[in-house]
């Protein structure tokens, strides 16, 4: 157990957000103020975000914390209503109405001497504090970044700072290696072949991908899933995976799982539930939009 | 002298409550019971015997006063009543609603032995809902004292727990981790048998006894229990976490889209008033043709909600026979009203996908019953050669719960085989000023025995502390010229 502050316990009205940055078109990140998650945050960990009253509630993974500072950091994509319309609505100095965690089962970080870490997209955010957590472990670790085009590309510096190695992969070629995050890991077990531990963070189809190339050579690989969820702390049963022969919810006995096990088809057909709902919610947002710019 | 009754003097006929037409009710979320009035309240009143020994005050979890509260009613002292049972239960608005009085105090009431029993919970309603729209409030003279309790989870247990430690004077925090109080009252019970302002409105009265309430906090991850005790300052604690871990099947087709446990359709129902959407952001599943598996009150529950939510038809499937049946008798009849149909005595047994991950019927089949079982209930066995299929798009499972796991995975708690939480006869768990109560203990049950649990776990805990209490002041007569019913009594302690 790590070591930490002694708890201190404050009331928050709402969840200040300080920063606002954007990483490009579709990605920006938060840096929230909450003194008590950020003391309490482990590598692996969650929170649920409303943004407003009668916002749904979202999982979003901790993408970093800062106990001095006392904010945890969420990078969050655009892809659906609720994530668009926060692009719009939380910049510095606003507030999200909800936000409770940190949920899940924190990261086990292994006394692992040799890891690749994969990050996936949006997935580069959540594998960073698993990283990092590795490396203050004394582990060897190699970075694997993998993003569609390098106007896409963000946090390679952090990582730059706690990886031995870093590859990077773009799908167009654009930058560092052309090819997908299973090029990268299948050029880094070519050179390494003592690697203990392999971390794939990222879109389902990608860490499925990140497994299958792992599986022929036997080395554990962990991922961490993403299902719809809405309570987050283990009463609907939303977010159940399949992992081996067993029903896990990925909010309580998860979020990381034996990437080897777990089968990624159910939970890509499970993602798709409210597509028709999200499609149509996006596009009376994006009308409503484009109604309130239009000049009375 | 009144002239002493008799089962032949009373009226004989149970007084009708007005309820909302099947019809109509079974398209909106408002309340389909729609209570007493004054006249009917006092009408009702007149049907107690008094008898000199009364068995409902036993068959009441947390033994309220009955026969005393319904003669403050037929005295027209509405306060008096509330008075009394308030003494014992803290939300009389929530229990005259949700107990299942058939099972407890109506159910051995003298009357009902060759009558339609008293009806007790109808009256208590009538006077939980009196006070709410009076804003009386019980609030005792409170001397302060040094202690600070935490209580985990704002359910029935911990509001029960957390009103009874206010009164003994603590600074009381309970904490919630989701973003709206309440617990199962909020989440869990819709509005048309239990309205969200109910549960506001006695939320309320435990925030004007001091109680606080902190949201959107995840206590065993935000911080541990043992932080609580050792480094947040708290002297006492109570886990009221509920059982929420909903229960699967396990059939082939588990997983399909539109196959969900109850609690996951109620909470976005309820909690996150999906059925407003698209005026609110969390989406429904929507099926036309819906079936729910289970036939407790989260089953009937979900049953209704589905109707109300527009689907065509609705369907419970339960492997025992209606008599078997655990739900409230009300919730039951209220369905069958609304047009829900029921296929008592059959089993999923496989769930059938479109073959594009959606659900398109269930397999079932018909079951008989057996031998008893440990329960004592006739064990329902498959038919073999019987199954049959019901097209559906949507499958609820409301078929039981586990204990919520997050306590047990981030303390030391000594836990049985199931997953709940050992205490002892105080309701202390294996950690010392650590005490838990409800569901997380008992398994699923109901919200008076929770209440009654939260209120128990109280008084070992002011034990605990060595808080001497004084107990609640009953005043039923003038005193120094001050009318009891002013309400204007001071408890001061008098000596060292």
């Amino acid at each position: 157990m790590i070591t930490h502050e002694k708890a201190v316990f404050a009331r928050y009205e709402a969840f200040e957000i300080l920063t606002r940055e954007n990483y490009s078109e579709v990605t920006y990140m938060l840096e929230v103020h909450h003194p008590m998650m950020a003391r309490a945050a482990q590598p692996g960990q969650f929170v649920i975000v409303m943004s407003h009253a009668t916002g749904e509630r979202i999982p979003l993974t901790i993408a970093d914390f800062d106990r001095q500072k006392g904010t945890i950091t969420l990078v969050i994509q655009a892809v659906g209503k609720t994530t668009k319309e926060m692009q719009q609505t939380c910049q510095a100095g606003t507030a999200l109405y909800g936000m409770a965690g940190p949920m899940g089962i924190p990261s086990h970080v292994t006394n692992a001497r040799r890891v690749i870490c994969v990050g996936g997209g949006l997935g580069v955010a959540p594998v960073y504090p698993q990283a990092r957590a590795l490396k203050e472990g004394g582990a060897y670790v190699i970075g694997v970044l993998g993003y569609r085009t390098k106007d896409l590309i963000f946090w390679e510096d952090k990582f730059r700072a706690i990886c031995d190695e870093l590859i990077i992969c773009t799908n167009d070629g654009s930058a560092g290696l052309k090819g997908f995050v299973t090029d990268g890991i299948k050029q880094a077990i070519a050179q390494y072949p003592d690697i203990d531990e392999i971390i794939a963070i990222g879109p389902p189809v990608m860490m499925k991908a990140s497994a299958q190339a792992t599986k022929p050579f036997g080395i554990k690989t962990m991922v961490s899933l993403n299902p719809i969820m809405v309570d987050g702390t283990g009463m609907c049963g939303g977010c159940r995976v399949k992992v081996g022969e067993k029903v896990k919810f990925a909010c309580v006995d998860g979020p990381d799982f034996d990437g080897h096990q777990v089968d990624f088809d159910d939970l890509m057909v499970r993602l798709r539930r409210y597509k028709e709902e999200e499609r149509a919610a996006t596009e009376r947002w994006s009308e409503s939009c484009r109604m309130a710019q239009v000049p009375a | 002298m009144a002239k002493k009754r008799t089962v032949r003097t009373i009226p004989q006929e149970r007084i009708p409550v007005s309820e909302l037409d099947p019809f109509i009710r079974a398209r909106n979320f408002e309340e389909v019971n729609c209570g007493y009035t004054e006249s009917e309240a006092i009408r009702e009143s007149e049907r107690c015997l008094f008898c000199p020994d009364p068995k409902c005050i036993d068959g009441c979890p947390v033994s309220i006063n009955i026969p005393a509260f319904i003669q403050k009613i037929g005295e027209r002292d509405f306060r008096g009543a509330y008075d009394i049972i308030t003494a014992t239960n803290l939300l009389p608005a929530v229990c005259g609603r949700v107990c299942p009085q058939e099972n407890q105090c109506e159910g051995v009431c003298t009357v009902g032995e060759s009558l339609v029993s008293v009806a007790i919970g109808r009256m208590e309603r009538f006077v939980g809902d009196l006070a709410i729209t009076n804003g009386w409030i019980n609030k005792p003279y409170i001397q302060p004292s040094e202690f600070k309790i935490g209580i985990v989870g704002s359910g029935p247990a911990g509001m029960a727990c957390a009103a009874d430690m206010a009164k003994a004077g603590c600074d009381v925090t309970v904490f919630e981790a989701f973003h709206e109080a309440g617990g199962v009252l909020r989440y869990g019970i819709p509005d048309f048998r239990l309205p969200n302002t109910v549960v506001d409105a006695e939320i309320e009265k435990l925030e004007q006894l001091g109680v606080k309430f902190e949201c959107n906090t995840l206590v065993g991850r935000l911080f541990t229990i043992d932080e609580m005790i050792e480094e947040l300052g708290f002297d006492a604690v109570f886990i009221g976490t509920g059982a929420g871990y909903p229960t699967l099947l396990g059939i082939p087709g588990d997983s399909l889209n539109g196959v969900l446990s109850a609690n996951e359709l109620l909470t976005r129902c309820n909690l996150m008033r999906a059925r407003d959407f698209p005026n609110v952001d969390t989406p429904l599943p929507l099926g036309k043709h819906v079936v729910v598996v289970g036939a407790g009150n989260t089953a009937m529950d979900a049953l209704r909600v589905s109707k109300r939510l527009g689907a065509e038809t609705v369907a419970c499937v339960y492997r025992r026979s209606k008599n078997e049946c655990p739900a409230r008798a009300e919730e039951v009849h209220h369905a069958e009203q609304e047009g829900i149909e029921f296929h008592w005595l059959a089993n999923p047994v496989d769930i059938l996908g479109d073959g594009n991950g959606n659900v398109r019927a269930v397999r079932c089949i018909h079951m008989e019953l057996g031998e008893p079982d440990d329960s004592g209930r006739r064990r329902p066995v498959p038919i073999p050669g019987s199954e049959f299929e019901i097209e559906t798009d949507e499958v609820v499972y409301a078929i039981g719960t586990n204990a919520n796991p997050i306590i047990g995975q981030t303390s030391k708690l000594k836990l049985n085989k199931r997953g709940y939480i050992e205490t002892d006869s105080n309701l202390m768990t294996s950690m010392a000023g650590v005490f838990a109560g409800g569901d997380i203990v008992t398994g699923a049950a109901t919200v008076i025995e929770a209440m009654g649990a939260g209120r128990k776990a109280a008084r070992g805990m002011k034990d605990f502390l060595g808080i001497r209490d004084i107990g609640p002041l009953r005043i039923d007569r003038s005193l120094f010229g001050i009318d009891a019913r002013e309400h204007n009594f001071m408890r001061v302690r008098v000596g060292a």
